[in-house]
């Protein structure tokens, strides 16, 4: 090789990679948008295909059915309970994990994380062995007439159980990374442990904790194989959204299921919106916090 | 217990003293029945219900299709993760926020869209059923649904690792004259490994327990396309209590070893 000849061929390879560079681009995007279309997109149409194929009405009288409604009404309920007793858990198990040290903490974390990797269908075994008729303390609670099992303490239980780790697994790694400057200072002046923690760490935290709520619901709205063992599926008394949707599929009423899985489509919409608005929160704090 | 720092910071033995009750209460004590259950059988008997030919024909199915959709997860979320990260273009942000729909979307909803969409007279089904294969009902459709619903896993753990490779690394290889694959081969792979197979791990786990959107598109026939979890809502509705326990714990223990395995893996590259 000369020395003249040297910069040509070094620039020509330059040109060609850069043109296949742009190729590859647009392959790439291509393909990415070919999967979400075939992935995401098309699941998404057909739920709304289904249920408005017989137009609005059947649309109506399905999601607003009396069985339906008790659904819904049930599912608010397994939420509205759920969502804020494992809130006020992921805080408390944030702040011992990220303001301290101690000996067995990342044993911890893993037990935090641990109904993750549980199938839902174990967690809900896991109740039915404790509180079902045969179960360790189900003597002791018929005795008293109490039933968990096959009745909404035991739906409520179930969806606990799976949603355990959304709040703190979220509260964890922001509460780390902030560290506790601000709160030892408010401490040294004065402050008391609640004025600290209300006025220095929620106002630091609170778009992480409205992230770690938004996913905490979705699950605690949508889980179906937890809640399936415990329920018993009886019709108007124990069936959440999700198992009416089963029931109604199972019934061949593939309109009706379509059109209350569209509801919860609906829903799901949402939490996505709300997840990127927190998420974009919680971006603009990072880059504020380092200017 | 000792701690050491922030000793101006109260709370600490409210806060640990909450999480543990809690935890133990709900998640502990409970999956403690289910290994005390177990241990009202025998090991004769436990090996005999683990290993009914029915059983093992679902641990495959389940651990086959979860190891099968985890790699499917591997190849499509690296592109979406590298997409995503790297480029920008027309619709961008709604593919971004919309990767996480299979989170917040029911399971049971995704498992009856996918039914709708893969059975053999659906809009996609009727090409398998023209070429003379089914898509639902079989192992491919189960793989599709675990496809869809652990879709997230991967790509957003490889996101944030991604962004963070500085594009200096890559143009300074490109500069000493590495051709695209090489660059491929020793920056970003190293670089990206740990982080895909924490993905992988993710989706591989949440896998094998899925239920709600398996068993629509499943077919559920023993020995053919029933999964784990839905043998043990099986051996539930006969009120074989056991033999569920049995099930539970032998998914618990191969998904635990399992997991154990990719986690020294990823040690072994991490550090060295």
């Amino acid at each position: 090789m000369t020395t003249a000849s040297l910069p040509v061929s070094a620039n020509a390879r330059a040109t060609t990679t850069r043109r296949g560079k742009q190729t590859a681009r647009r392959l790439l995007i291509g393909a990415a948008w070919l999967t979400f279309a075939l992935f995401l997109l098309l699941p998404l149409l057909i739920v709304l295909g289904e249920a408005f194929k017989q137009g609005v009405g059947t649309f109506f009288t399905a999601i607003l059915e009396p069985d339906a409604l008790a659904a819904l009404k049930l599912t608010l309920l397994a939420v509205g309970i759920s969502v804020p007793l494992n809130l006020v858990f992921g805080v408390a198990a944030a702040w011992c994990v990220s303001k301290y040290e101690f000996r067995g903490k990342s044993l911890l974390v893993t037990l935090i994380d641990l109904p993750f990797s549980v199938s839902p269908v174990i967690a809900g075994l896991i109740y039915v062995l404790l509180f079902g008729a045969q179960g360790y303390f189900g003597e002791w609670l018929s005795d008293r007439d109490i039933q968990i099992v096959f009745a909404v303490p035991g739906i409520v239980l179930a969806t606990l159980f799976v949603t355990v780790p959304f709040v703190a697994r979220e509260l964890i790694p922001l509460m780390q990374e902030q560290g506790s400057t601000e709160e030892e200072a408010a401490r040294l002046l004065g402050a008391s442990g609640w004025q600290m923690f209300w006025h220095i760490t929620l106002p630091n935290i609170k778009w992480g904790l409205i992230y770690g709520v938004v996913l905490c619901t979705a699950r605690a709205m949508g889980e179906f194989g937890a809640v399936s063992v415990v329920s018993g599926h009886i019709r108007g008394l124990t069936n959440t959204l999700p198992l009416h949707v089963e029931i109604l599929y199972n019934e061949y009423n593939h309109v009706a299921a379509f059109s209350v899985a569209s509801l919860l489509l609906a829903l799901a919409l949402v939490i996505l919106l709300l997840k990127q608005w927190s998420e974009s929160r919680i971006a603009r704090l990072k880059t504020g916090a380092q200017p | 217990m000792s701690r050491r720092t922030s000793p101006v910071i109260p709370g600490f033995g409210l806060t640990l003293g909450y999480t543990l009750v809690y935890l133990s209460l709900l998640v502990l004590i409970p999956l403690g029945a289910l290994f005390l259950k177990t241990t009202e059988l025998s090991w004769a008997q436990f090996i005999a219900i683990v290993s009914a030919p029915r059983v093992l024909a679902a641990l495959k199915l389940s651990f086959g299709t979860a190891f099968a959709a985890a790699v499917l997860n591997g190849v499509i979320g690296t592109l979406l993760a590298w997409v995503l990260v790297r480029y920008r273009f027309p619709g961008r942000k709604i593919i971004e926020a919309m990767i996480d729909l299979p989170f917040a979307l029911p399971t049971a909803v995704a498992g009856i869209a996918l039914t709708a969409l893969y059975a053999p007279n659906g809009p996609i089904g009727q090409f398998a059923t023209d070429l003379g294969f089914k898509i639902a009902y079989s192992p491919l459709g189960i793989t599709l649904a675990l496809t869809f619903v652990t879709l997230p896993f991967v790509v957003r753990t490889l996101q944030p690792v991604l962004a963070d490779i500085p594009r200096e690394v890559e143009e300074a290889a490109a500069c000493l004259g590495a051709r695209p694959l090489q660059i491929v081969r020793h920056v970003l792979l190293p670089a990206l490994l740990p982080a895909w197979l924490t993905g992988f791990a993710l989706a591989f786990a949440r896998g094998v327990g899925e239920y709600g959107s398996v068993i629509f598109i499943a077919g559920n026939m023993p020995m053919k396309t029933e999964i784990l979890p839905l043998l043990i809502m099986v051996k539930l509705d006969q009120y074989d209590y056991a033999g569920a326990t049995a099930i539970g714990v032998l998914m618990l223990v191969v998904s635990f070893i399992l997991l154990l395995a990719i986690n020294l893996l990823q040690r072994r590259i991490a550090y060295g």
